[in-house]
């Protein structure tokens, strides 16, 4: 109990300030909202354009499952030590370029796997009612496939903020810091401290990408069906790491 | 870990006469690396079996084991790896293997429980018809029926499991991770490298060792599995 006072007490004392836990959360979702947005851009517009057309689909999602495989920790340090690279806004860039790789395999799976599951008799049925390629895409596959690709960036966001944390590690100042400047100097109440708030940090983005999630899911969609079709996502498309988003909520009564 | 780097003025991505002369330090890596992974996906099943059949059994156990292993998930190793320290001790391997484990645990739990809720309740009905008494049927019928939710989560856990162990380099283990971390602190390329070559190779040889094992473990399944 007095070890866990002595926690309460250091992130008050050190919530304001240039260095404090303010601050650095603040570096640290900014990181990762920047991560995700632009991880967003491409692995939606890739994984739609490849279940639209239905080409290439299958080597596109397996080779980013498989790129997943790769340590941030290794990709972060190799780039963080490239002179062009890891100096740029006090490891921005290398930091930005790890979790980059990280974002864009769930993302990107989630799209394809979200367009490419649209029911065909659906398909049929907007293309017998006249509408172009375009449409068809706009107006039924996108709003069918919104709740997936949703549960792909909450994936995403959850393992990069919680990744960013080593972004510290190469000098950005995030939450990290706190763990790593506590571990250096054996300061176990700083490093709980750092661990605390990144685990606090992590619950929330959960919580709020899943309200989003719920938000964008048709009515008629919130119970069984989807329950079914995310479960047999997680099955399929994850050949090598960690779990989609989806299994965990399907799983629950929610 | 020591690694001697003679800066030079251009550091290749790799330098074979390091990996060379460096052979015992990298294998031993690689060693505690696997161990590591290991007793993490080991003791995670010894464990998730069990509880993952008491809440099928028990629908009471099931939301609370959901809930708090979901909640669990989402905290990142780095921080997990930190808050327990107070109580399993700092740098200690205790530390690396318990969060470790807690991973494989969730993962497995979650697959094991998908996989029985995907028994047929006709092949089960069938089972008690034909005398089986409940731990018979637990054994002989819906276990093996589980067995492919049950090795995908093992793919995943394991997986998953090599790419946490470098972060444990931070509380002093970390097998591969001790190489990225002194390459990275020796600004020399070789280490980061080799140890991320490695445990992509690592993961992927366990991966299709449990491929393999699923293969030889589900003749049934074999037929339908061809694509």
């Amino acid at each position: 109990m007095h070890f866990l006072s002595q926690v309460a007490h250091f992130i008050s004392q050190n919530w304001g300030g240039p260095d404090g836990f303010w601050v650095r959360s603040v570096n640290q979702i900014e990181l990762t909202a920047a991560v995700v947005a632009a991880a967003a851009l491409v692995g939606i517009g890739v994984g739609v354009v490849l279940g639209h057309t239905g080409r290439g689909g299958f080597v596109a999602v397996n080779s980013a499952n498989a790129a997943r495989a790769i340590p941030s920790l290794a990709l972060l340090t190799l780039l963080a030590i490239q002179p062009a690279i890891g100096l740029k806004g006090n490891g921005f860039l290398a930091s930005f370029l790890a979790l980059f790789a990280l974002a864009v395999p769930p993302i990107l799976t989630n799209a394809y796997v979200g367009v490419r599951n649209v029911d065909a008799d659906v398909r049929s049925a907007a293309r017998a009612m006249g509408m172009t390629a375009p449409q068809v895409l706009g107006r039924v596959e996108l709003p069918l496939a919104l709740p997936l690709v949703m549960a792909g960036l909450r994936t995403a966001a959850v393992e990069v903020v919680a990744t960013a944390t080593l972004a510290a590690y190469v000098s950005y100042a995030d939450l990290g810091s706190f763990i790593f400047a506590g571990l250096n100097t054996q300061n176990h109440v700083q490093t709980f401290a750092g661990g605390f708030m990144v685990a606090v940090l992590a619950l929330l983005t959960d919580l709020v990408l899943a309200a989003a999630q719920r938000a964008v899911t048709p009515v008629g969609l919130r119970r069984g069906g989807q329950a079914a079709r995310t479960r047999g996502v997680g099955a399929d498309a994850t050949t090598t790491r960690r779990r989609l988003r989806a299994p965990a909520s399907a799983a629950g009564p929610g | 870990m020591h690694v001697v780097a003679h800066k030079i003025p251009a550091d290749p991505l790799i330098r074979w006469d390091w990996v060379n002369s460096n052979k015992g330090v990298i294998l031993s890596a690689v060693g505690q690396h696997l161990e590591l992974t290991a007793i993490a996906v080991v003791v995670g099943f010894a464990i998730a079996l069990p509880l993952a059949v008491a809440a099928w059994k028990v629908p009471a156990l099931r939301p609370p084991l959901v809930t708090v292993s979901g909640l669990l998930y989402v905290i990142p190793s780095v921080a997990l790896f930190v808050l327990i320290q107070p109580i399993t001790g700092f740098f200690s391997i205790t530390t690396a293997e318990i969060a470790l484990t807690s991973y494989t645990l969730l993962i497995l739990v979650r697959n094991i429980l998908a996989g029985l809720d995907a028994v047929p309740d006709q092949v089960r009905e069938a089972a008690r018809g034909m005398g089986y008494t409940a731990l018979r049927e637990l054994v002989v019928v819906d276990i093996p029926m589980a067995l492919p939710s049950i090795f995908a989560g093992l793919r995943v856990a394991t997986v998953t499991t090599v790419g946490l162990v470098t972060i444990t380099a931070f509380i002093g283990q970390g097998g591969l991770g001790q190489l990225i971390i002194s390459g990275f602190n020796n600004n020399f390329h070789s280490p980061i490298v080799v140890g991320l070559v490695l445990s992509v190779l690592l993961a992927g040889a366990l991966d299709a060792a449990l491929v393999l094992a699923e293969h030889v473990a589900l003749p049934w399944a074999r037929v339908e599995r061809v694509r």
